[in-house]
């Protein structure tokens, strides 16, 4: 469980994290996202102590991180990929870290071969390929067994294959009952592993939801009706508080109201429908419309594309 | 919470720190630069100290060769070897920034100043056993390699000349030390090695410009200078006595380290 409680960060006139109140809870994957310079990294940095609030407070597992003594065995975190000195190998690396808690080499040699990397522990970090330097932070991560996680855009530059391992792996982690926090930008990924989302821009919260309250609840889920009574149909809806636009002569979308409602309102009346569909946003598209005015980096228009001043 | 994580032994602070040592000793020891910049440091000294030992005495008159301050002349390798120990110091600290590994490594060691003190003393003891072990190898190439019967053939049991061995190997340790603690300070690579170059090497360029009264006044204090008066057999003109002149260069160190110690739990990793 990690607790942010008004958690706030400046840097000088820049604000990077604003009265930031939100809730990551066991056994679940947490997605956190946002735009590009939304405050993600920040947070995870003020979550582990790395950069103090300038007010506000987070707590994990009920205490500020700086006063565990061992706090590999209560939080494993992977901030960057290649957070390590090339000129080490991977396995003096993981065992250099894992001295300060007191975990032993046995257990240095388990989390290599979880994560794959057993055949180059010998071999210089510094020469390793983005994805065995993720999975390298990942094992760092892992040699304290905690119950919560923290991962920082661990899919970014992997192949198909290693995004899949880190999305199982992600998945039976949050299985075994653990706390998994994980940021990323892109959409699809987390659609496919995580079960709640939190969404920041521009260092606010935007929302804090389920996945699929969250694709539900946008402006793109809408049900869309096709009847030759489409009036009367939509008058009826409107009495009951759905709310009804139209799209042409006879189609209806119609928010507010489940498909087996309106076509149980069809039936009760004779009305005859020829189509009833159900169109779910996207989480991509829910995304954009929820972060649209909060993009730090956002291009204007087409003013480099020929032909259009 | 986690079905798989052992309840958690609660751990004396001494434990705690001894952990943190172990962590700063497989770090120190199983990173590349630590080896080059050791292998540097030793080497200087003793190549230097055979080189002198074989030509001094041919480049030498009989008069200067009874005169001349001998062992420190031997552990002239010192004037550079102690760019290699200061550049260790340096690094120790700057790497993890540098690469990032700072955030790792504070993430699994909150307690910053327990990490900061652990990795000073890892340091501290290796590189004055280095020193220590580099100087008196150096020395006694210096003797080997006299021609026999030289005038400037010394003993360890003359006055002064185990102080000035070991001074040079004690030299060495603060000195990286000096460069830690500017490492923490500054906390990257090329700004601390060029002020601790800076501030051992330019203060007698500058010196020299100054009225002759200046020199002879504030002309010991400099790092350097200060550090080499421990080196010294024969006590040179305006410069402070062999340990006052030691307790100077310490002080240096220390207010760099005190000052890193200070910083360190007031800024963001």
């Amino acid at each position: 469980m990690i607790e942010a409680t008004g958690l706030s960060k400046r840097y000088g006139a820049t604000v990077a994290v604003d009265n930031l109140s939100f809730s990551v809870p066991s056994g679940q994957v947490t997605g956190f996202l946002g735009p590009n310079g939304a405050g993600k990294s920040t947070t995870m940095r003020l979550i582990l102590g790395l950069d103090a609030p300038t007010s506000g407070s987070v707590t994990v597992s009920g205490r500020a991180y700086r006063s565990y003594r061992r706090p590999l065995f209560e939080v494993g975190a992977l901030l960057e990929a290649k957070a390590f000195n090339g000129g080490r190998s991977a396995y003096n690396h993981l065992l250099s870290l894992a001295l300060s808690n007191g975990i032993g080499r046995a257990r240095v040699d388990k989390v290599l071969e979880v994560v794959g990397l057993k055949a180059v522990a010998g071999k210089l970090a510094g020469g390793f390929s983005l994805g065995m330097s993720q999975r390298l932070g990942i094992a760092a991560a892992l040699l304290g067994d905690p119950p919560v996680l923290m991962f920082d855009e661990p899919v970014n530059g992997l192949d198909p294959d290693g995004v899949l391992w880190i999305r199982n792996l992600l998945k039976s982690l949050a299985a075994e009952g653990r706390t998994v926090f994980l940021s990323s930008h892109l959409m699809t990924e987390m659609s496919l592993t995580a079960d709640r989302l939190i969404i920041i821009g521009r260092g606010h919260l935007i929302a804090q939801t389920t996945v699929d309250d969250f694709l539900s609840e946008g402006a793109g889920s809408f049900v869309r009706v096709r009847s030759p009574q489409a009036d009367s149909l939509a008058a009826l809806l409107k009495a009951q508080n759905a709310v009804v636009a139209r799209q042409g002569d006879d189609t209806l979308s119609i928010t507010g109201a489940t498909p087996d409602a309106i076509g149980e309102v069809a039936r009760a009346n004779g009305f005859a429908l020829q189509e009833l569909s159900t169109h779910q946003a996207t989480l991509e598209e829910r995304y954009m419309e929820l972060t649209k005015d909060s993009v730090d980096f956002r291009t204007t228009g087409n003013a480099l594309v020929p032909g259009r001043s | 919470m986690s079905t798989t994580t052992a309840p958690r032994a609660s751990y004396s602070p001494l434990s705690r720190f001894t952990d943190i040592v172990r962590s700063e000793f497989c770090k120190f020891r199983t990173v590349r630069s630590t080896r080059w910049a050791i292998l540097a440091g030793v080497g200087f000294n003793i190549i230097a100290a055979v080189l002198l030992g074989i030509f001094l005495p041919r480049a030498l008159g009989t008069h200067d060769q009874a005169t001349i301050d001998s062992t420190r002349l031997s552990l002239g390798g010192t004037h550079i070897s102690q760019v290699a120990f200061g550049l260790l110091g340096v690094l120790v600290i700057t790497s993890e920034y540098g690469s990032g590994m700072i955030r790792a490594t504070l993430s699994a060691v909150p307690q910053r100043r327990s990490m900061l003190a652990a990795k000073a003393m890892v340091l501290t003891v290796a590189a004055l056993v280095i020193g220590l072990v580099s100087t008196f190898v150096a020395y006694f190439a210096f003797q080997l390699f006299l021609p026999s019967g030289s005038l400037m053939r010394t003993s360890l049991s003359d006055p002064g000349v185990l102080r000035a061995v070991a001074g040079a190997g004690l030299y060495l340790g603060v000195i990286a030390l000096f460069g830690f603690g500017l490492g923490a300070i500054l906390r990257f690579s090329a700004g601390a090695v060029a002020v601790l170059l800076g501030l051992l090497f330019v203060p007698p360029l500058i010196l020299s410009l100054l009225p002759q009264s200046w020199q002879n006044t504030v002309g010991g204090y400099f790092p350097l200078e200060a550090g080499f008066s421990m080196i010294s057999v024969q006590h040179v003109p305006n410069t402070l006595q062999p340990w006052a002149g030691f307790g100077v260069l310490c002080l240096y160190a220390l207010v760099a380290v005190w000052a890193g110690f200070f910083l360190i739990n007031h800024r963001d990793a």
